[in-house]
């Protein structure tokens, strides 16, 4: 009996080959966008190499450079200003004078919850009505200059949202970071610098980065205040050709420093938390 | 005094009609962009987190994209991009002509693809707050895909979503106030030509810039209730 048994075992078996791969919607749908995205990127290599042109390259190129480190600049003083603006915004938010704190409650709603470009024309359209006044304290020189304009909004703008990153990420520190510093004998000032701030700004790291990623791409409307930033330069460039490909270099540049940008402060932020990581 | 309220009133002397006529633009077309932007945006959300890798992938491509130009860069890529590939195409099939297109549609398919971008963002991390327990739990009942989907997961992933996306919904609103640049008659637009027309920058401007301050007022209120409709299952703490 048990014999016959194992004269009929089959030996074991590899596992059958899996069947091919079922063409469900989801992959049909994955594939076809691949494609789309690999033929979009075809076409516009194949665009730009078409349209390449020396005479408008020489024109335009130095312009768009020119435009690029306008940008670069505006946004990066008017973040550096909107830094040191923010902290006494933090402050006074978090201030328990509840005069102080509402005062600066209603800046920091005022400028986040209006349109940076409505911001921007109020300062540079809008001041030009008390033209008689600034003249006389002096201020008109300032205010007259597109560019003073955009810094001046620009730095306004991110020192209310960086300040509501900032008071944020103060709060997230624990009350026993603070009652633990005043254990150890330090003062206000002391700990505030030495124990909260430091662990505040880890938490604020990515909304800063996030922030100046926002500035960056949102300084594209100073174009439209006549400030030749790199957008400035591309309506320009576009007017005078009517040629698109303007614009997709336009992007192409955004793009790049958008995407570098954001690759360096990942960097940045993982060599800063590396005490963290387990 | 009495020169600012002719200015500021309805009719043939006044900006207030045009003005209103702006609001209404901005605010439609805010509205416009909602569904159409969040809709998208699930999909995306969806597949980001597919099995199939090259969904996955064509999603990423879709929100760096997006997420990595200016909105107005996109707004004119959009309008005047368009614009010329439709003139090309009709070009390519006999038909000579300028195209215009329309502006609200372009605000619309741009904002759209901003906001859409964005949405993913804030739908992905929501399903990923959902523990994977309440699949299972759906399973379990025998409830296939598509219901634990509608019935289980869609209920508690709203509740989730709802302060990212209440957050975009105020981003779009004040990135509506670039389709001015484009000639769309919103609220910047309207006031702008009041400015222009009037030489009283500062009143207009301020004015644009108090709409939009009470837009956003409004909406806080409306979302407030939103989610206070939403968190109302929820056990108190």
């Amino acid at each position: 009996m048990s014999a016959a048994t194992n004269d009929t075992l089959i030996p074991p078996q590899p596992a059958p080959a899996p069947g091919p791969k079922p063409w469900t919607a989801e992959r049909i749908a994955g594939i076809a966008l691949m494609l789309f995205w690999i033929g979009a990127g075809i076409a516009l290599v194949a665009y730009l190499y078409a349209q390449w042109d020396v005479d408008k390259v020489e024109r335009y190129g130095p312009k768009f450079l020119s435009g690029l480190w306008t940008t670069i600049r505006l946004v990066s003083i008017s973040v550096a200003i909107g830094a040191v603006l923010s902290l006494p915004v933090a402050f006074a938010r978090m201030s328990k004078n509840p005069v102080i704190s509402r005062l600066a409650f209603a800046y920091v709603y005022l400028f986040r919850g209006t349109p940076l470009i409505a911001q921007l024309f109020l300062i540079y359209y809008g001041l030009g009505s008390f033209r008689p006044q600034l003249q006389a304290i002096g201020l008109w020189v300032f205010f007259r200059d597109a560019w003073n304009c955009a810094l001046f909004a620009f730095a306004l703008n991110t020192a209310a949202y960086q300040a509501e990153i900032l008071r944020g990420a103060i709060d997230s520190v624990s009350r026993g970071q603070w009652e633990g510093a005043y254990a150890l004998g330090l003062t206000r000032i002391q700990a505030f610098w030495k124990i909260i701030l430091p662990q505040a700004l880890i938490v604020a790291l990515r909304p800063y980065g996030n922030e100046i990623i926002l500035m960056l791409k949102g300084s594209a409307i100073v174009a439209l205040v006549t400030v030749f930033d790199l957008m400035g330069e591309t309506r320009r460039a576009f007017s005078r050709t009517y040629d698109f490909q303007m614009y997709i270099w336009a992007a192409v540049f955004y793009f790049i420093i958008v995407e570098t940008l954001r690759n360096v402060w990942n960097l940045f932020e993982a060599r800063l938390t590396r005490h963290l990581k387990r | 005094m009495g020169e600012y309220l002719t200015l500021l009133s309805f009719g043939d002397l006044g900006w207030s009609d045009e003005i209103a006529w702006g609001v209404l633009i901005t605010v439609s077309l805010a509205l416009a962009t909602l569904p159409v932007g969040l809709f998208i945006g699930f999909m995306i959300a969806l597949s980001k987190q597919s099995e199939e890798w090259t969904l996955r992938i064509a999603a990423d491509i879709y929100t760096t994209i997006f997420r990595g130009l200016p909105e107005l860069l996109t707004l004119f890529l959009v309008y005047f991009g368009l614009q010329i590939g439709i003139q090309q195409l009709l070009k390519a099939i006999g038909i000579d002509g300028s195209i215009e297109i329309n502006t609200f549609f372009a605000g619309v398919i741009a904002l759209a693809l901003v906001f859409s971008s964005y949405a993913s963002e804030v739908f992905l991390s929501a399903f990923r707050a959902i523990p994977a327990g309440q699949y299972e739990g759906g399973y379990a009942l025998g409830l296939r895909h598509r219901l634990v989907m509608r019935m289980i997961v869609l209920p508690q992933l709203i509740r989730i979503a709802l302060p990212g996306l209440a957050n975009l919904w105020m981003i779009l609103l004040k990135d509506t106030a670039l389709v001015s640049a484009i000639g769309l008659t919103d609220i910047l637009r309207q006031t702008g030509v009041a400015a222009r027309v009037s030489k009283e920058a500062f009143l207009f401007f301020g004015i644009a810039f108090l709409l939009y301050f009470v837009l956003a007022l409004m909406s806080s209120v409306v979302i407030n209730r939103i989610e206070a409709q939403a968190k109302r299952g929820e056990q108190a703490r």
